[in-house]
């Protein structure tokens, strides 16, 4: 048998090459007649104005921030729930430990507004 | 005579599997070397899978819109084909043939590279999905995690698309999806943990069989009230957001930010978009299926046919929600996220924890 992750290296290389080959049949088959207004920036029916690629707040990064403390969190949660079976009380414990730390994090940052949406 | 129909039931019953080892066989036979057998069967496995999801997306597509016709009391399709059955196939033409408009002021590479880069992943998580009783293409002893993984990428095309399109409405219907997944992938992760937890492994068939055993379908994690029942409903709701579908459909908008990131889109690349979208919403629901329903478990009918019919119903479920509910604010849409999803996931995983302790020290 194919170990597992050579069967996954076999389907990368279909998922990849699917949008790849259905971009160049509809690339061989499409007209193509573009003209300087149909190739504007759509903005209701307007001349566009200003620049798109403006900076955003900062409160928009916060939940990136907090984003990135619990994903490390799961990271940490993923192997304790694989063995959690075996490891009983103790480990339930603990983690209630970890969690507790991170959800004073969370409530702090709720507090003080970083969760609100400007 | 019992026999016969006895030994035709269980050759239908493992359908699949029994086809795939008398291919296999059949292609030792001719003398290719067992590396190449191995390969050609992997290729073939994925392409079997690739082509019956894209079934299973032209079919959810039709059903989509007969389903949310008869709950708008109108027909739906009705037009092209007996029951307007050939509606997808022209609709799939139809994004072929159309012209693919490219704004001067587009970032021309992103823009073209953002639909496959969302395309893929959408396609790469079926790998590890049990379709039936030995139907997984690759079950990795990280299943779960590997899932994760993957379909998080389609955030990054999702992103690539809003910023590369050079309009004010696509670059915040990108900035609107990034916020939004990301926020709802933490609940996400937090409930399938409960699955993870009462199998004790992150491979989606071990996750399947630790559902079966002698309480049968009462096995089924949904049915383990209340942790279970509760992990599979936020699971739900941030599958729901994570697909960016009605209620949580706001970077998309239709009637705010003009459909957000793929304003600027036409032709397959819009196509693409679409279909990776609903890809997606299968994948999801397959993984529900597999988490908290029991995978392909269930009696006496074939296990594929167990799967397909749980995951119709919650395909059902995505489109009635659709044609139900309103569209939330952004503001009530994150607070959802991190004030009541994540801390309810959280305390889920306790009580999951307590409980399987307590099962422990009263059972055994």
């Amino acid at each position: 048998m194919l170990p597992s992750y050579g069967v996954i290296g076999v389907f990368a290389i279909v998922a990849i090459l699917f949008p790849l080959v259905a971009l160049s049949i509809a690339w061989l088959v499409r007209p193509k007649k573009p003209t300087p207004l149909k190739k504007s920036t759509y903005e209701c029916g307007m001349e566009t104005f200003g620049d798109t690629w403006v900076q955003f707040r900062v409160q928009y990064y916060l939940y990136a921030l907090v984003f990135v403390l619990f994903d490390i969190e799961t990271v940490f949660l993923l192997p304790w729930a694989v063995v959690y079976n075996q490891l009983g009380l103790f480990a339930l414990a603990e983690m209630l430990l970890f969690i507790t730390l991170l959800v004073v994090g969370l409530v702090y940052a709720w507090r003080k507004g970083a969760l609100e949406w400007l | 005579m019992l026999d016969a129909i006895r030994n035709l039931w269980s050759l239908i019953y493992n359908l699949f599997p029994n086809l795939a080892q008398a291919l296999a066989a059949f292609l030792r036979g001719t003398g290719l070397p067992g590396w190449g057998v191995d390969l050609l069967m992997a290729l073939l496995s994925a392409l079997v899978v690739v082509i019956s999801v894209l079934l299973g997306m032209l079919g959810m597509t039709l059903m989509e819109r007969k389903v949310m016709g008869r709950m708008q009391n109108r027909l739906g399709p009705n037009r092209v084909g007996p029951l307007g059955l050939l509606q997808p196939i022209a609709d799939a033409i139809k994004f072929l043939i159309k012209e693919d408009i490219v704004p001067t002021n587009a970032d021309r590479w992103v823009h073209t590279l953002a639909p496959i880069v969302a395309a893929i992943p959408a396609v790469l998580v079926y790998a590890v999905i049990p379709f039936g009783k030995g139907m997984a293409a690759a079950d990795l002893n990280i299943g779960v995690l590997y899932i994760l993984a993957v379909s998080s990428i389609t955030t990054i095309g999702i992103v690539m698309a809003g910023w590369a399109s050079n309009n004010k409405y696509s670059l915040l219907g990108g900035m609107r999806a990034a916020a939004q997944i990301i926020s709802y992938e933490v609940p996400l992760v937090l409930s399938m943990l409960v699955a993870v937890m009462l199998a004790g492994s992150l491979s989606l068939g071990k996750i399947v069989e630790a559902q079966g055993g002698l309480l049968g379908i009462l096995g089924w994690n949904v049915f383990r009230v209340p942790f279970g029942t509760l992990a599979f409903l936020t699971y739900m709701i941030c599958a729901v957001a994570e697909l960016n579908r009605t209620p949580f459909d706001l970077p998309e908008g239709e009637s705010e930010i003009v459909t957000g990131y793929i304003t600027e889109y036409s032709g397959l690349k819009w196509g693409l978009f679409y279909l990776g979208e609903y890809f997606n919403a299968i994948a999801v629901s397959a993984i529900a299926t597999t988490l908290f329903l029991g995978g392909w478990q269930g009696p006496i009918l074939p296990p594929y046919v167990w799967f397909l019919g749980k995951v119709l119903v919650i395909v059902f479920i995505l489109i009635w929600l659709r044609s139900t509910l309103p569209r939330f604010r952004v503001d009530q849409l994150m607070g959802f996220a991190w004030k009541v999803v994540l801390p309810i996931a959280l305390v889920n995983i306790f009580v999951t924890g307590a409980a399987i302790t307590l099962w422990q020290a009263f059972v055994k």
